[in-house]
Parts: C-alpha cells; sequence; structure tokens
C-alpha cells in the first residue's frame, strides 16, 4: 500500500518533469517576441538587447531550463515576465478562484447528477426516466460557453430588465470578505458548470443503480421487509456509488487544473483565465506554472481515486 | 493459409451449426443494424445529422439563393445606422452578425467546419487509438508497460491548456485543430482496445493462427480487429460531438480558424458581445451547433443501445 502510494507519486512527479521540458522546448521552439513588448515600441535593438539579458533570456535554453529546474525544487517558479511578480504569488490569488468554482459546481452536479440518477433507475423506462435522460442529454451536448451566454442572458440580463438584480454576471468577492457576495457572484459559473457535468452523473448513477438493485442482497433487503426508502438510499445506493466516486475524482482534478472556458465567460481570475492570459503574452514562467499545478491536481485527483477505489470495493487490491 | 478460424465476429455463435438449417444466421453487424432501425429517436436524429450534412454540402448553393458570399460585408443594408446587426428580415433571413454578413450563408458554411473536423478528428483518434492497443496488448511484456504508461500520462494531461499553448505557437488553422484533437485523444481509444485484445488474443482461434504461421500484423488486423470493432464504433460516434464541442470551444477562445472564415464556435464569440442587442446573431449560430451535437449524440446513444448494449456511460467531456 505504501510502496504504491509512493510509486504512484514518482510517477506523478515523472510525468510533471516531463511537461515542463515538453512547455520549454515548445517555448523555445519559435522566436518569441516578450522582451520587444516590454520594452515598447521605439526601443533600440540595444534597449531590447538590455530587457533580454535582464530576464535571462540571452542565455541558452538548456541553461535557461537548469536554472528553472533548480529553483523549482526549491519551491521557486520564478517572476513573471511582465510585472515581476513572483509566479507561486499569481497561481496562490488565482488558485482560490479556481477552487471555489470547481468545489461549489461539484456539491451542486452531485447532488442534481446522483439523486436523478436514482429517480431514473427506480422507474426504468418511465415518463420520468426519460425526461431526466432527456435533460441529460441536452446539457451534455451543450458547449460550455453556449450555456454560460444563455444563463447570462436569462438569469442575468432578463431579470435585470425585469428589475431584479439577483445574479451578477461575473467578477469575484473573496470568501473571507464577503461570504454571501462569494455566493452571489459565483451562482450562474456554478450551475453552467454543474448542468453540464451533472449529465454524466445521472447516467453513471443509473447504470450502477440498475445493475446493483438487480444484486441478490437487495432481494434480501426487501424480503426482510424493509421499507423500499431504506433499500434504495441505504443499501443500494452504497453499493452503486463507487463509479461515481471515481468520475468525480477525475472530474475534479480536472477542473482544478482550469475550468479555462467558464472563467472566461464570467471573466473570473482564476488559474484558466491566467493560463490563457500568460499563453497570450508568451510569459513562459507563469505558463509552466499553471500547467504544473494543473498536472499535480490530475495527478493528485487520480490517485486519490484509486485510493478511495480501494477502500469502497475490498475486492479492489492495489499493486 | 486455407484454413481459417474465428471468421465470424467470435462473439456471435451462430445458432446454424448444420449449413442445410432453416435458421438463418445473423451476423452481429445485421442484428445491430436491425435493433438500430427500430429505434425511432436514433433514426430521426440520423435524419437531422443527413439534414445538416445535406446543408453543409449545399452551402454555396445557400450562398447562390441569398446572393451573398459568406464572407462579404454589407456596411449599409447588413447593418443598422448604429451599427448593429440587422434582425432576421427578406433581404437576410436568420440577420445580420457585427459586420453586415449574411448569417444563414456563414451558419451553412460553419456547418462544413464541424463536419468536417468532427469525422475527420474522430478518424484520426480512433486509428491511432486502435493500433496502439492493438500492438499493446498484443504484444504485452515491455513493449505494453512502456505503451500503457505514455496512455496514463496522455491521460492526465490538462487538454485545453496544452491545446491553447500548441495553437499559440503553431498558429490556428485546420490542420492543427485536427492534429491537436487527435493527439489529444487518442488515449482513451487505445486503452478500450488494449482491454479487449488481452482477453481475446487468449482464445483458441488466435492461438491456431499463430500456430499456422500468420504474421502478427495480420494476426491483429484480421483476426483480432474485427472482435474489437463494435465497440470502436461505438465510442467513435459518441466521439463526433465531444469533437465537434471542443473545436468550437477552441474557436471560442480565438484558436480555432483564422477570420473570416465562418466557424460556428468562432461565431458564437464575436456574438457574445450583442447578446443585449442582436438576439439572433447569438441563437441561431448556437442552434446550429446544439442541434448538431444533440442529434450525433442521440444517435450514438441509439448505435450503442444496439451494439454495445451493455455499457451505458458517456464520455467525458472538456470543459
Amino acid at each position: 500500500m505504501t510502496g504504491y502510494v509512493i510509486r504512484r507519486i514518482l510517477q506523478g512527479a515523472f510525468v510533471l518533469w516531463l511537461l515542463t521540458v515538453a512547455v520549454f522546448g515548445l517555448f523555445f521552439l519559435v522566436p518569441n517576441n516578450v522582451a520587444r513588448t516590454l520594452a515598447g515600441r521605439q526601443a533600440t535593438p540595444r534597449t531590447i538587447a538590455l530587457v533580454e539579458h535582464r530576464l535571462g533570456l540571452d542565455r541558452p535554453a538548456w541553461k535557461q531550463y537548469l536554472t528553472f529546474l533548480g529553483r523549482a525544487l526549491h519551491g521557486d517558479l520564478g517572476y513573471d515576465y511582465y510585472h515581476q511578480v513572483p509566479v507561486t504569488h499569481v497561481l496562490a490569488q488565482a488558485m482560490p478562484i479556481t477552487v471555489s468554482l470547481a468545489l461549489g459546481a461539484a456539491v451542486l452536479w452531485m447532488l442534481l447528477g446522483v439523486f436523478s440518477g436514482i429517480v431514473s433507475a427506480v422507474r426504468p423506462r418511465s415518463f420520468a426516466d426519460r425526461s431526466l435522460t432527456g435533460f441529460a442529454l441536452f446539457f451534455y451536448s451543450m458547449p460550455s460557453f453556449l450555456l454560460g451566454i444563455l444563463l447570462l442572458y436569462l438569469l442575468y440580463y432578463r431579470l435585470t430588465l425585469a428589475g431584479l438584480r439577483w445574479f451578477p454576471p461575473g467578477d469575484y468577492v473573496p470568501f473571507t470578505e464577503d461570504p454571501a457576495g462569494w455566493a452571489q457572484h459565483l451562482v450562474l459559473p456554478w450551475l453552467t458548470l454543474a448542468l453540464l457535468l451533472a449529465a454524466t452523473y445521472t447516467r453513471l448513477t443509473r447504470s450502477s443503480m440498475l445493475d446493483v438493485l438487480g444484486e441478490d442482497y437487495i432481494r434480501t433487503a426487501r424480503a426482510k421487509g424493509l421499507r423500499e426508502r431504506r433499500v434504495v438510499y441505504r443499501h443500494a445506493l452504497r453499493g452503486a456509488l463507487t463509479p461515481v466516486v471515481t468520475q468525480f475524482g477525475i472530474d475534479v482534478g480536472q477542473l482544478i487544473g482550469g475550468v479555462v472556458v467558464v472563467e472566461t465567460v464570467f471573466s473570473l481570475p482564476g488559474l484558466g483565465k491566467t493560463a490563457v492570459d500568460a499563453i497570450g503574452q508568451q510569459d513562459l514562467p507563469v505558463i509552466i506554472g499553471v500547467v504544473l499545478v494543473a498536472s499535480a491536481a490530475v495527478v493528485v485527483a487520480n490517485l486519490l481515486v484509486d485510493l478511495a477505489y480501494a477502500a469502497l470495493d475490498p475486492r479492489v487490491r492495489l499493486a | 493459409m486455407s484454413v481459417r478460424t474465428g471468421r465470424a465476429p467470435a462473439s456471435v455463435r451462430p445458432a446454424t451449426a448444420e449449413p442445410e438449417s432453416t435458421v438463418r444466421s445473423r451476423s452481429v453487424w445485421a442484428l445491430g443494424w436491425r435493433r438500430l432501425r427500430r429505434d425511432r429517436l436514433a433514426m430521426v436524429s440520423l435524419g437531422v445529422i443527413v439534414l445538416i450534412l445535406l446543408v453543409a454540402i449545399a452551402a454555396p448553393l445557400v450562398a447562390a439563393v441569398t446572393g451573398h458570399p459568406p464572407n462579404q460585408q454589407y456596411r449599409d443594408t447588413g447593418l443598422t445606422p448604429d451599427g448593429l446587426p440587422r434582425p432576421p428580415s427578406h433581404e437576410f433571413w436568420l440577420g445580420t452578425d457585427d459586420l453586415g454578413r449574411d448569417l444563414l450563408v456563414r451558419i451553412a458554411y460553419g456547418a462544413r467546419i464541424s463536419l468536417l473536423v468532427g469525422v475527420v478528428a474522430t478518424g484520426l483518434t480512433v486509428v491511432l487509438g486502435v493500433v496502439v492497443g492493438l500492438v499493446s496488448g498484443y504484444f504485452g511484456g515491455w513493449i505494453d508497460a512502456v505503451l500503457a504508461r505514455l496512455v496514463d500520462v496522455v491521460l492526465s494531461l490538462p487538454f485545453l491548456l496544452l491545446a491553447i499553448a500548441l495553437v499559440s505557437i503553431t498558429g490556428p488553422s485546420l490542420t492543427v485543430t485536427i492534429l491537436v484533437i487527435g493527439f489529444f485523444s487518442w488515449a482513451s481509444v487505445a486503452r478500450i482496445v488494449r482491454g479487449q485484445v488481452l482477453s481475446i488474443r487468449e482464445r483458441d482461434y488466435v492461438a491456431s493462427a499463430r500456430a499456422l504461421g500468420e504474421r502478427p500484423v495480420r494476426i491483429m488486423f484480421v483476426e483480432i480487429l474485427p472482435n474489437v470493432i463494435a465497440q470502436v464504433i461505438v465510442y467513435a460516434t459518441l466521439l463526433i460531438p465531444v469533437v465537434i464541442v471542443t473545436q468550437a470551444t477552441l474557436s471560442y477562445l480565438g484558436l480555432g480558424l483564422a477570420p473570416p472564415t465562418a466557424d460556428w464556435g468562432g461565431m458564437l464569440s464575436e456574438a457574445q458581445g450583442y447578446y443585449t442587442t442582436s438576439w439572433w446573431f447569438i441563437a441561431f449560430p448556437g442552434a446550429a451547433l446544439l442541434t448538431t451535437t444533440l442529434a450525433f449524440n442521440l444517435f450514438g446513444d441509439g448505435v450503442r443501445d444496439a451494439f454495445d448494449p451493455r455499457s451505458d456511460q458517456l464520455l467525458g467531456t472538456w470543459r
């Protein structure tokens, strides 16, 4: 078990290292114009060279990489090219926004998805089942930006026209400053993500519940005279949740790695938006920082999923 | 070479042992197709897909009928005196966009991009995934170890972030979009195929093919592949809408195709600024995109029920 965890963490570290090489390689594959942008329009070649020297961009790529790697191992990811802010600082500012977004949406989509999955599974092929499946596919087919804009139109614009200023169109209010404002500003992005992702969970819960409801121990529970509600929510649901938990870990990991589109639609300066902006400006230290955090989130989430899997299902052995 | 076992897919053991029996043997394809044809929703979706395909093919015809080339800007007739898009009218059936171009014509041309990328990128994904999965599962040993690790790595990459980084370096184009999507999605196909091949390669007919001296390539593609192909096709059908959404998302983020090419994601990104003033600008391209992905998902759902009824999951999507 411990050996397994250590091996997985080393594997993850290897992937992260590969990624830094890849991003560095990509960056130096094409000539960048960071120094030219920074030096301004009327800069002489001398000024540009000076700026380049100050950023260390005039040294060979492999030397820059080694410096980066040495510092990164000490937890220092360098400074961003444009404002000379430590990258760790940039990440620390963006992280809470993305985490708020991902976790809030996660609560919503789990409630929505698992509950409608149960309703579907208890009465398969019923009207409720069919309409829930229809809804699920509808939102599943929706590109995230389209749903975001649609919700903005309906719940922000139309309601505001009607004199109801319930949902602000975006922006972020820190939880520590104003918890109510924090939640209010995040409702629309949460709803967007949750509706999109709930579909997968409805499906997953439904099929898994259908399997479990056919098992002998459910018949036993019913034969004992337990009420149906208890059978469904206590006995069946526990057995059916394993694949749901797996998917949950994967999705949360991916989301913390950057909710690029939803953050863009609602102009939330989280990790995804930070990355998109950094890529637009060729701000290498920030790009690498976000890619590292994003991949680390996925690696850790996958590891947690496997551990949870083993904990939930004794038949699974980790090796 | 003349003796060939396992010609028919092994999953079907025809009840007709004697050729003179009156029971007609049906291949897994015939059975699946029969089931699919009875699925009314799937057939309607197929009809919608064909319709969209026809619109895409007939895009120049749409331009000819309306008399508006897709990139022609009608600054006088197509924009209001304030420079806003014009609502649907006799002249412009679905209204105009922010540059006074005919929306209907651009939507028709946009269908070409969506369908082209959807089909070609899915094809690329499937070919890559099938080859890697076959090789990995058939040879086993260190080849399998390396390839399986590679699959793990690709699956743990933050797709959108890396896609954005790649495209920002190469510059947006149709080829780049297709390659990027293919490069990041083959891993799941490889995983599915590998899992199947692991059990199929132990079957007797594969052993006898090997004993007869068939070469590995032949065994993989002629003996084993037909037994995996149903699952691959189901996966591919469900992958097409995901790819279409991904392509639209990349375009929305400004990484799809260079303007003025008409494509749905790009149109929606332009339209976002006008959702309060010009509903048609966002509604029609949005509806086109949603109809397409929904039709593919409903059809894919039917294909899965018909050919691989045991699985009931949706693919993950990129948010």
